[in-house]
C-alpha cells in the first residue's frame, strides 16, 4: 500500500498528525474570524431585517437556527462516517480522531435541531412536539450520534474503539436514508397533511439569503469547533513523540 | 454448512437461550393490557405495535449470546483464521440464531396474537411480516453483537446501538399487519421487507466480520 | 427593518418568548462548543507539561 500513492500529495500529509496539528493552528483564527463575523452578522440580519412571514409571524425567524443545525448534524454525520471509512481503509489516525471529533459536534447539534423544532412547533402547531417527519428523522439521527459515542467511550483501547465507531457509522450511513424513507412514509400513513415547519413555496430573498448567511456561518463554527477538538486529540495521542515535548516546553 | 449444523447443536444444548427470548416475548405483551387497558377494542387496536415491538425487544435480548460464548472459549478466534470464507462463516451463525430466535417468535406470534384480540384476518399479515423482518433484526443485531463482544458489559450497549436500526423494520413490519387488519393489499409492505433483508443479507455478514475482526484483534 | 421600536422587537408580535428561547439556547450550545475543547486544551496541556517535568526530574 504504502509504494503505490495513488492519491494527491495532500492527503498523506494529512495523515501525519504533526503536519495536521500545523495547519489547523494555522486555520483555525481565520475561520474562527469568518464563524464570528457570519453568525452574528447573520443573526442580526435574521432578527432585525428579515421580514415577518405572513402566516407564521415572528415565531419564522427560528427557521435561522433550525435549518443550518439540522444540515449541521447530517453533514457532521456524514463526515464522521466518511472519517471513519479512510480510517479503516487507510489506518490513518487522524481520520480516527476526526471521527471522535466531529461526534460530539453533531450531536449537540442535533439537539439544538431537535429543541429549536419543538419550540418553533407550540406557536405553529399548539404544541411543543409533533410526530413529523423531519422532527423524528432528527431523533433518530441524534440517537444514531449517541450509539457512536456510547460505543467509542466504551472501548478502552484507542484504535480498537475508533475502528469499531466507524464500523458503526458506516452502518449508520447506509440506514440513513432508509430511516428518512420509512418515517416520511410512516408520516403520510398516519397524519393528514399538516402545516410544515420548513417547505415554504419560493421563499423571498430577503428570507433565504441571511439563512444562507447563517449556514455558512455554521460551516465554519463547525470547522473551527472540530479543528480544536482535533488538536487536542493529536496532542493526547501524540504525547510521547518528541515534536509534543518540544511544543510542551515551548509553551 | 458445519458451521450451521454445530450452532444448531450448540444451540440446542443450551436451551435456555432459546426460552428465554420466547418468555420474555410473552411477558412484554402481557403488560400492556395490565398497564394500558385491557378493553379489547383499544387492545386490537394497539395490538399490531405490541406485537411488533415485543419481537424486536426479544430479538435484541438474545443477541448478546450470539458471540460471546465463542468468543469466552476462544472459539470465535480460531473461527477467524479458519480457512472458510468469514462472510459464510458469519451468515451461517445469524441463520442459525434466526432459527432459534425470530422463527421461534415468529411461531409464538399469533398465540400474542390471540391475547391481544388482534382480528383473525391480521395473523397472516402478522406472521408473514414477522417472518420477512426478523431475519434483518438478526443481521443487524449481530453487527452490534460483534462490535461490543470484547466489552464486560455489552448488553445495554447493544440496544443504545442498534435499536435506532431496527426502526424501518418496526415501521413496514407494523403497518404490514395494519394493512392485513383492514383487508388492504398487504404485497408492497412485505416487498419492502423483502428488499431490507436483501440489503441486510448482502451487506450485514460484511460488517460483521470487519467488526468481529476489530473486537478480537485488540 | 422590521421593528419600529425596542420593546416591539423584544416582544416579536407575541411570540418572543419563542424566538428569543431559541436564539438563547442556540448561543449557549455553539458557545459552549467552542469553550469545553478550550478548556480542555488548557487542562491536557497542563497535565503533560506536569507529566514531562516529573519524566525529567526522574532522569
Amino acid at each position: 500500500m504504502a509504494e503505490k500513492k495513488w492519491m494527491p500529495r495532500w492527503f498523506y500529509q494529512l495523515a501525519s498528525p504533526r503536519w495536521c496539528y500545523e495547519i489547523t493552528g494555522k486555520l483555525l483564527p481565520w475561520f474562527f474570524a469568518a464563524a464570528v463575523v457570519l453568525l452574528i452578522g447573520g443573526a442580526v440580519w435574521a432578527l432585525l431585517f428579515a421580514p415577518a412571514d405572513y402566516q407564521q409571524g415572528n415565531s419564522f425567524r427560528i427557521i435561522y437556527l433550525h435549518v443550518p443545525s439540522a444540515i449541521l448534524a447530517q453533514s457532521a454525520y456524514m463526515l464522521m462516517a466518511v472519517a471513519g471509512a479512510v480510517g479503516l481503509i487507510w489506518k490513518m489516525k487522524v481520520a480516527d480522531m476526526v471521527l471522535k471529533s466531529a461526534a460530539p459536534i453533531g450531536a449537540s447539534m442535533a439537539v439544538l435541531a431537535l429543541a429549536t423544532g419543538a419550540i418553533w412547533g407550540k406557536p405553529t402547531w399548539g404544541s411543543w412536539w409533533v410526530w413529523d417527519a423531519r422532527l423524528t428523522s432528527m431523533l433518530i439521527l441524534f440517537f444514531l450520534y449517541l450509539g457512536v459515542m456510547a460505543l467509542n467511550s466504551a472501548i478502552e483501547n484507542e484504535s480498537t474503539a475508533a475502528q469499531a465507531s466507524a464500523v458503526l457509522a458506516l452502518v449508520g450511513l447506509v440506514n440513513i436514508p432508509i430511516i428518512k424513507y420509512s418515517v416520511e412514509w410512516w408520516n403520510t400513513l398516519h397524519q393528514p397533511a399538516t402545516f410544515k415547519l420548513t417547505e415554504k413555496p419560493a421563499m423571498p430573498a430577503e428570507m433565504w439569503l441571511p439563512l444562507l448567511v447563517m449556514v455558512i456561518g455554521f460551516y465554519c463554527f463547525f470547522a473551527v469547533s472540530l479543528m480544536q477538538r482535533l488538536r487536542n486529540e493529536i496532542i493526547w495521542r501524540e504525547r510521547r513523540t518528541g515534536w509534543v515535548r518540544e511544543l510542551l516546553n515551548k509553551q | 454448512m458445519a458451521t450451521c449444523r454445530r450452532e444448531f447443536l450448540l444451540s440446542f444444548r443450551r436451551k435456555s437461550d432459546l426460552v428465554n427470548p420466547l418468555i420474555f416475548f410473552l411477558m412484554v405483551a402481557t403488560l400492556f393490557p395490565l398497564g394500558v387497558s385491557p378493553e379489547p377494542g383499544f387492545l386490537a387496536q394497539i395490538a399490531p405495535g405490541v406485537v411488533w415491538v415485543a419481537a424486536l425487544l426479544a430479538t435484541l435480548l438474545s443477541m448478546d449470546a450470539l458471540f460471546r460464548s465463542d468468543y469466552e472459549d476462544g472459539s470465535l478466534e480460531q473461527l477467524l483464521l479458519s480457512p472458510q470464507p468469514l462472510f459464510i462463516v458469519v451468515l451461517a451463525k445469524v441463520v442459525a440464531h434466526w432459527m432459534m430466535t425470530g422463527l421461534a417468535l415468529t411461531i409464538m406470534a399469533p398465540l400474542l396474537g390471540l391475547m391481544l384480540f388482534l382480528p383473525s384476518e391480521g395473523m397472516p399479515g402478522l406472521m408473514l411480516s414477522l417472518l420477512l423482518g426478523t431475519p434483518t433484526l438478526s443481521l443487524v443485531g449481530a453487527i452490534g453483537a460483534a462490535l461490543t463482544v470484547g466489552l464486560k458489559k455489552g448488553g445495554v450497549l447493544i440496544s443504545l446501538l442498534v435499536l435506532p436500526l431496527y426502526i424501518p423494520v418496526l415501521i413496514f413490519g407494523s403497518s404490514a399487519v395494519q394493512a392485513a387488519v383492514t383487508g388492504l393489499p398487504l404485497g408492497g409492505y412485505l416487498a419492502l421487507l423483502g428488499a431490507l433483508l436483501a440489503l441486510a443479507l448482502g451487506l450485514a455478514p460484511l460488517a460483521i466480520s470487519a467488526a468481529l475482526r476489530i473486537s478480537i484483534s485488540s | 427593518m422590521s421593528f419600529d421600536s425596542f420593546s416591539e422587537f423584544l416582544s416579536m408580535g407575541g411570540h418572543g418568548l419563542y424566538v428569543w428561547l431559541s436564539y438563547g439556547l442556540g448561543v449557549v450550545i455553539l458557545v459552549a462548543n467552542l469553550i469545553v475543547p478550550k478548556l480542555a486544551r488548557d487542562h491536557l496541556l497542563k497535565e503533560q507539561k506536569r507529566r514531562l517535568r516529573r519524566e525529567e526530574g526522574v532522569r
